[in-house]
């Protein structure tokens, strides 16, 4: 009996491998787009700023359902809006409704090319910011100015560069 | 490049299943937002998160400072001693202004004793620096990097160098939060600097012109007329500039005459403001409305987080 040649088969790339996450790594980055969240941001760079922690959320929600989930994501929001002086619980509601969303759509979305993935993230972070639009129009707020759409196209184009350098920080010696 | 994740299988049960927690987490978001929408039982909560927020948001806030730093240190000594020269040219501009100021001053305070008439505001006030503009799409609101600390509290009108900009809606330990003039849920009572004629100009949120609702087409209001406030509702001091009017239609089909405004003070420009202590002696209210501006008064109570006396 012949055995297979399997020297010539492709092998996985290394950067495939990823250490896997610890919590305190997940802590380390929602700190660090809650940072983001909150630069001191003015016109047309206030209008053009994505939601980091929604992205970041969005990340882990997909890639590490076992420690990122409703609940993680819920806690998130509230203190979102300690930092923005919103309502209390309008980002908790949203950002659980995109964790559930994340989790239900993961196998879905990890199937596609980082581009393509992009699209699929670009329609979750769509929903987080209609259901927060829903909320306080509900409350009695004035409708926005069409610029509301523009942050989550834009976090939706961040998300390959997301992507990328948070699997750069797991691979192993990326640190 | 792809990455696979790798996960247990399923055996054992996690927990309750995602969309369990979602109905639970969603009902507690939905009975917050009630609570604090109709009630204010949750500003404790938001001080003390705010407290511990404090720290990140000022590490938010280095880089652009030091960026602010680098370039003031790299401001030409040119335009430093232009400035200059321009600032004493004003200061001995506005000196004799401000000798008469003193004088007028005495003067009022004179009569004022001779009329038997309350001062009826504080002069404190306290310069602060705007920290950010609020990131909340649907409201205009604004921080300011003095609170508690500087004895700064809710209802205080805050100013710039031209006007009203608006008045403290929430004092933290180390900041304040200011709701502009522009926001919707904002109200300042007005009058025509040239006509004496009162009103209330109604903030109606972000890219949208305050207004003067309920004028009657009748009323003595043109285009470039200063509104100033009239101090009416003891927040903020009267005197003060607050909008021009911009438009103007009076239609004879309509009960009300339509009249935007435009904000004199840099409101969304100005980088310090002065926040104006409160009235130190509060007019009592009134026992039953008797005039127009008292029977206005039950509207602006519906203001969410305003600080009526």
């Amino acid at each position: 009996m012949v055995l297979p040649n399997i020297a010539h088969l492709p092998t996985a790339a290394p950067e495939e491998i990823l250490r896997p996450a610890r919590p305190w790594f997940i802590v380390a980055t929602l700190a660090c787009a809650l940072a983001a969240n909150l630069l001191p941001l003015s016109g047309v760079a206030l209008a053009l700023r994505p939601d980091f922690i929604a992205l970041v959320l969005l990340y882990w929600c997909i890639q590490e359902p076992r420690y990122a989930g409703v609940g993680i994501a819920w806690g998130v929001g509230l203190v979102m809006d300690v930092g923005d002086a919103t309502l209390f619980g309008q980002h908790a509601l949203a950002y659980a409704f995109l964790a559930y969303a994340a989790e239900y759509f993961r196998r879905r979305v990890l199937r596609f090319p980082l581009w393509q993935q992009a699209a699929q993230v670009a329609a979750l972070l769509g929903l987080c910011a209609g259901l927060v639009l829903l909320v306080r129009y509900v409350g009695g707020a004035p409708l926005p100015r069409w610029t509301y759409a523009v942050p989550p196209l834009v976090g939706a184009l961040l998300w390959p560069v997301v992507t990328l350098v948070l699997q750069w920080l797991q691979r192993p010696g990326g640190h | 490049m792809r990455h696979i994740p790798v996960e247990p299988p399923p055996f054992f049960r996690r927990g309750p299943s995602p969309l369990a927690r979602l109905v639970f987490f969603g009902l507690i978001s939905i009975a917050l937002l009630f609570v604090d929408t109709r009630y204010h039982y949750l500003e404790g909560i938001r001080h003390v998160a705010a407290t511990i927020l404090y720290p990140l948001q000022r590490a938010a806030q280095l880089p652009g400072e030091a960026l602010a730093g680098a370039g003031n240190y790299f401001a030409s000594l040119r335009s430093l001693t232009e400035d200059n020269v321009a600032l004493k040219r004003q200061s001995v501009e506005h000196a004799a202004a401000a000798q008469a100021f003193a004088a007028t001053q005495q003067e009022n305070a004179r009569l004022r004793a001779l009329l038997d008439v309350r001062t009826n505001y504080a002069t404190a006030a306290r310069a602060v620096d705007v920290l950010y503009t609020s990131r909340d799409p649907f409201a205009q609101k604004l921080f300011v990097d003095k609170g508690a600390d500087a004895d700064i509290r809710p209802g205080e009108a805050v100013i710039d160098a031209d006007g009203v900009v608006g008045q403290v809606t929430r004092v933290y330990p180390n900041m304040a939060e200011v709701t502009l003039v522009t926001d919707k849920d904002h109200a300042v009572p007005v009058q025509v600097q040239r006509s004496g004629v009162r009103s209330v100009l109604y903030g109606a949120g972000a890219g949208r012109a305050p207004e003067l609702r309920f004028m009657a087409p009748s009323a003595d209001i043109q285009v470039g007329d200063v509104l100033v406030t009239s101090g009416l509702d003891g927040t903020y001091p009267p005197g003060l500039a607050v909008a021009r009017v911009a438009t103007l239609e009076r239609e004879t089909g309509q009960i009300f005459a339509r009249i935007a405004c435009a904000p004199i003070a840099g409101v969304d420009r100005s980088e310090h403001l002065l926040v104006l202590g409160r009235a130190t002696a509060a007019f009592p209210r009134p026992e039953e409305p008797t005039d127009l501006d008292t029977a206005k008064k039950p509207g602006k109570g519906k203001r969410r987080s305003g600080g009526i006396p």
